[in-house]
């Protein structure tokens, strides 16, 4: 221990005495871990900012989507002509063990007018069970109620954009009557803000009302029967594979496709999304990520070859240093401190560095970044890895010298 | 009868360095009694140097034995000499060999650093060298702040910090003008009296040699004159161990 706290002293001092060089030594390494802090940082943040907005839709939803139907050799894409239909959806409710609660909707962008404001927005048909399935409250007022969904009752319930558009400030929406094509709905509740989804789309700016509601009154008389949409939740979040699959064969086998035949719908889960989107961004973070660990690398060769030229300049040193005792590990371990201070000093500046970066980044860029500790201490060991891997050398050839060669050398 | 401190027996040494076969030492004998004040003499080229680098444990004969205090050296590991260096043995070159930009106290201390010595110990040990050799009161000047004499007398106390047996001065005085190669001298001999610290110095002119007990001379790596000193009174009054002894 006092060997190693002399060593120390030594390395110090050997490295104020040329200020200049050590700090340009250990730029390399501020700007190599700076860089893989800031890097990570911005990864991160993206990818949890992705996660959240994912998370936003609603936790282990799994979406069937009408659609990949074959019409005499014309194939519409999913979203297309629906092939699902209501019973579709209370038979999944009824028949598949592993699915919990499910909702089916219908929706089309109409315009919503009340008193001289309107407003054109998504109007949804819904079934009550919509707010439980989507994982989203309501902030004021109430749901309706499978009552309202039986009597295809005119009440609906408004996304905060709607109620932001359609009422000044201090209005209060509840009980204010609107008119959706002429027919005029009470609202009874208001839902919570939700935000943007993963692509941008603003999920507050809808207006849901009762499923029969608005297929026997607002949409028209096309396509009766089918939704455009059924959301199913799993009994268990680990069962979510499980309930997909169980839809999947039952949709299958009442739609009667045949085994040789594609399927006419498309069960999603938002967990594949989820995954999907962390490995893209998992793929930036590694592409990032390489990138700075390679200025890493070329700050530990401007260590090396620093103390290169310092094993030469004080070649003499190491003589004197021989001559009255110096062992050969006593050299090396001098050398191996002097660079592995020179590169923790430098990833410890470095990790201030790429903090403040860090913090910079999402300030003007407005870019979301996600501090993250262990990759803050990893590249800060990582510095001090580098230190010694690239010293060794230098401090090994130091150790190596002859001393009466080194005695001799001017 | 005083004790032998340094027994050489048939030293060779040899270089070959690519085609070129250079014999520094040839079949080299010699005794040197604990407390004797030995000056070596010879041109260059003679094998003076590295006879006084064998000596001081930092090369390795080709052939022959080096015993040391009775332990033979000459075949010990390069870790194993570093520690007999360190313990036993103190330097005292002809370019001084400070290191720059360390305070003398500092200098001196640096056998005591790898010798593990209890830190308050040291700097006491080396304010007590620097006091030895006059330089009480300079322990924090740097060598580029202190003169030829007064570098060469801090690498003296560097030498006897860590209380050697064998003090090895190879052309201490080189450097130094004559009043100040007195001075110099002059503290060899009296560490060589006082402390019967044994000195092998290794010097060209004669009029140095006259302070040791025994002057060796060497040519063409042989040693041929071998003389004991009367002029200068010794302290050893005991029989002189010598090879050669021509007049």
């Amino acid at each position: 221990m006092k060997l190693f706290r002399m060593t120390l002293r030594t390395a110090l001092r050997a490295l104020r005495r040329n200020k200049l060089r050590s700090a340009l030594t250990m730029l390399g390494i501020i700007i190599g871990v700076a860089a893989v802090i800031a890097m990570v940082s911005v990864g991160q943040g993206a990818d949890a900012a992705v996660q959240e907005q994912i998370r936003s839709l609603g936790t282990d939803l799994l979406m069937v989507i009408p659609g990949a139907t074959t019409a005499a050799g014309v194939r519409s894409g999913w979203g297309g002509v629906s092939t699902l239909t209501a019973a579709d959806a209370v038979a999944i409710s009824k028949e598949c063990p592993a699915v919990g609660e499910i909702t089916y909707f219908r929706r089309q962008v109409l315009q919503i007018v009340y008193g001289d404001q309107n407003w054109s927005t998504v109007i949804q048909g819904a079934t009550p069970s919509y707010p439980k399935v989507r994982d989203w409250a309501v902030s004021a007022g109430s749901f309706f109620t499978q009552r309202d969904e039986e009597s295809a009752n005119r009440v609906a319930v408004l996304g905060q954009t709607v109620v932001t558009s359609l009422f000044g400030h201090g209005q209060d929406p509840l009980d204010a009557i609107v008119r959706i094509k002429n027919v005029p709905f009470r609202i009874i509740g208001v839902l919570e803000a939700k935000g943007q989804t993963a692509w941008g789309q603003d999920q507050d700016d809808v207006v849901v009302i009762p499923f029969s509601t608005a297929v026997r009154r607002v949409f028209g008389t096309e396509f009766v029967g089918t939704v455009d949409m059924i959301h199913a939740t799993a009994v268990a979040s680990d069962q979510l594979d499980e309930a997909a699959e169980q839809i999947r064969v039952l949709l299958r086998q009442r739609h009667r496709i045949s085994s040789n035949e594609e399927d006419d719908f498309t069960v999603r889960s938002l967990n594949d999304m989820a995954r999907a989107s962390q490995t893209a961004s998992q793929v930036m973070t590694n592409l990032l990520l390489s990138v700075a660990s390679i200025s890493l690398l070329v700050g530990g060769i401007g260590i090396m070859n620093i103390l290169l030229v310092s094993v030469t300049e004080r070649t003499r040193e190491i003589g004197i240093r021989m001559a009255v005792g110096a062992k050969n590990r006593h050299i090396l371990l001098q050398f191996l401190v002097e660079a592995t201070t020179l590169s923790m000093v430098g990833g410890l500046a470095g990790a201030i560095l790429g903090v403040a970066v860090a913090n910079l980044i999402s300030y003007f860029a407005s870019w979301p970044t996600l501090l993250s500790p262990p990759a803050v201490a990893g590249a800060f060991l990582f510095s001090g890895a580098v230190g010694v891997f690239f010293g060794f050398y230098p401090a090994r050839k130091a150790a190596r010298l002859d001393p009466i060669t080194a005695l001799r050398y001017e | 009868m005083s004790d032998t401190l340094i027994q050489v027996r048939n030293l060779w040494k040899i270089y070959d360095i690519g085609d070129v076969h250079v014999e520094a030492l040839r079949d080299v004998s010699l005794d040197i009694a604990a407390g004797q004040f030995v000056a070596i003499m010879g041109a260059s080229g003679s094998g003076k140097s590295t006879l006084m680098n064998i000596l001081g444990c930092l090369d390795r004969p080709t052939r022959g034995t080096y015993l040391l205090g009775g332990v033979d050296v000459s075949r010990l590991s390069s870790d194993e000499r570093a520690s007999i260096r360190n313990q036993q043995l103190g330097f005292v070159f002809q370019s001084f060999n400070l290191l720059p930009r360390t305070s003398a106290i500092e200098n001196v201390e640096l056998p005591l650093f790898y010798g593990d010595v209890p830190l308050a110990e040291q700097r006491q040990r080396a304010r007590d060298a620097l006091a030895t050799v006059g330089l009480a009161g300079r322990e924090h000047h740097l060598p580029s702040q202190l003169s030829g004499g007064q570098q060469q007398r801090v690498a003296i106390a560097r030498a006897l910090v860590n209380r050697p047996s064998l003090l090895l001065a190879d052309e201490p005085t080189g450097n130094l003008d004559t009043q100040t190669s007195g001075e110099i001298l002059d503290i060899f001999r009296r560490l060589n009296r006082e402390r019967r610290l044994t000195v092998v110095l290794v010097t060209h002119e004669p009029d140095l040699a006259a302070y040791a007990d025994r002057t060796v001379t060497f040519r063409d790596g042989r040693i041929v004159s071998d003389v004991s000193q009367t002029a200068t009174p010794s302290p050893h009054t005991g029989a002189q161990h010598t090879d050669v002894n021509l007049p």
